[in-house]
């Protein structure tokens, strides 16, 4: 009986062993590390250009209907990025430098995706404004795009 | 012998004696706010103010003034279940104003329970006793919810909650944590920040009882329900200015076009619905801060 325990608990260990090893392989250190820094890549082209769209609906720069439609359709862009080479699973926070990707990221893929969708729709809606003012309110709308995802699926600061 | 026996018993049973003391839920107030007439739109602010939904909300509920409860608060001592407090009977329907008072500043329960300080009735503590009459006044206005509260899920010892008496002994101080002269505006916002909007339970670091440390005051602290860390927001650390702090707390956008997240885009959503004035107040409050 003793044996067969020893046994077993060894096999179990034995395949534990196997599936960490096959998880933690699945993607490298280095590819998770290089998909945290993209993904704040992804973002500050976002919040640079929110700076533009934000400028422009406090008046601190001039209003100039190119800039607002060109700010409004990079972020479009952002948002439309291909999440499959972004959002690389384990690389959430705690377990890549950097990070603050809850896990709700992929058990839940499908809301984080709607949000994206939001953030675009938002975005989209922004071009073609015509004065400072309805920058402003186009703001209103792609700033609560910004704070839903980043309520449910961001983590604080490290 | 005898005599070091009986000694050693009386000694025993003082000991005793004082514990059952010191652990004592405090007496309820007689009266309340007297002579005041409630005035539930200032109660409605207060609601907003205090971010009451934020937790007595059902998750993910769409009517935020149904206050069905069950939102979770994690922590070292366990996992903590906001309870229904709803205007029925399983809620706060059968209080008076009295012991919604007690519970709010004293943290005990109109059954003469000690409440666990995860509901932030250290903060509630300095609340006027006019605003807790109006915010009675407000949430007796709600819908009612069946709903029954889910018990906490805290292992011995934090489940005596007798022990609850001698904590409240060491922590619940409801004197200001910020001292000196302030001027009307700081001590609005001292109000909020202080007490309504409790903003040091989750910005002020805890020692090993999960006691706040005031000495430390809003200068952050690890997450208590994960990862990363809730930010020092102290003016040395944060470096906003007064206008930059009042645009967070209107639009949720940092100065750096961030935008708020995680438990604190629902204290924006909160705060974005105060008047202009307290916004600002509670800026100045926070610029005045060492």
């Amino acid at each position: 009986m003793k044996r067969f325990a020893k046994t077993a608990t060894a096999a179990t260990l034995g395949a534990a062993l196997i599936v960490t090893a096959a998880w933690a392989e699945s993607h490298s250190d280095k590819a998770l590390e290089d998909a945290v820094k993209a993904r704040h890549a992804q973002m500050q082209l976002v919040s640079y250009h929110m700076g533009v769209l934000g400028a422009t609906a406090k008046g601190e720069i001039p209003f100039d209907s190119a800039m607002v439609d060109a700010a409004a359709q990079n972020i479009a862009a952002m948002a439309g990025l291909s999440r499959a080479t972004l959002w690389l699973e384990g690389s959430e926070q705690g377990f890549v430098e950097g990070s603050r990707a809850k896990t709700e990221i992929w058990s839940d893929a499908a809301g984080f995706g709607a949000k994206f969708e939001d953030m675009q729709t938002a975005s989209r809606a922004l071009a073609g404004a015509q004065d400072a003012a309805a920058v402003g309110a186009g703001m209103g709308a792609l700033g609560q795009s910004c704070k839903a995802c980043h309520e449910t699926y961001r983590g604080p600061k490290n | 012998m005898r005599c070091s026996v009986k000694f050693l018993l009386l000694g025993a049973a003082a000991v005793a004696g004082t514990g059952w003391l010191l652990t004592a839920p405090a007496a309820m107030p007689v009266e309340v706010a007297q002579s005041h007439t409630a005035d539930p739109v200032n109660g409605a602010l207060v609601f907003t103010a205090a971010g009451c939904a934020s937790c007595h909300a059902a998750p993910d509920a769409q009517d935020k003034t149904v206050l069905a409860g069950g939102h979770a608060l994690e922590s070292p001592f366990g996992t903590f279940y906001a309870p229904n407090i709803s205007s029925g009977p399983e809620g706060i329907g059968g209080w008076s104003l009295p012991e919604f008072s007690h519970a709010l500043r004293a943290g005990v329960s109109p059954e003469g329970r000690h409440y666990y300080p995860a509901f932030p009735f250290t903060s509630y503590a300095g609340m006027h006793e006019t605003d807790i009459a109006d915010l009675y006044a407000y949430m007796r206005t709600l819908p009612s919810d069946p709903s029954a509260s889910r018990p906490h899920d805290v292992g011995f010892p934090f489940n005596i909650r007798r022990g609850i008496g001698l904590w409240k002994q060491l922590y619940l101080d409801p004197t200001p944590v910020l001292t000196g002269d302030l001027d009307a505006e700081q001590l609005r916002g001292q109000y909020l920040v202080e007490h309504l909007a409790h903003c040091g339970e989750c910005h002020t670091p805890r020692d090993g009882l999960g006691g706040l440390e005031r000495d430390a005051w809003l200068t952050g602290a690890p997450n208590p329900s994960g990862k990363g860390r809730i930010p020092d927001i102290t003016p040395a650390s944060l470096g906003w200015s007064k206008a930059e702090l009042v645009e967070y707390f209107t639009s949720g956008f940092t100065p750096e076009y961030d935008s708020v997240g995680g438990s604190m885009a629902a204290v924006v959503e909160n705060l974005a619905q105060l008047p202009e004035s307290d916004r600002a107040a509670i800026a100045a409050y926070l610029l005045r801060l060492p």
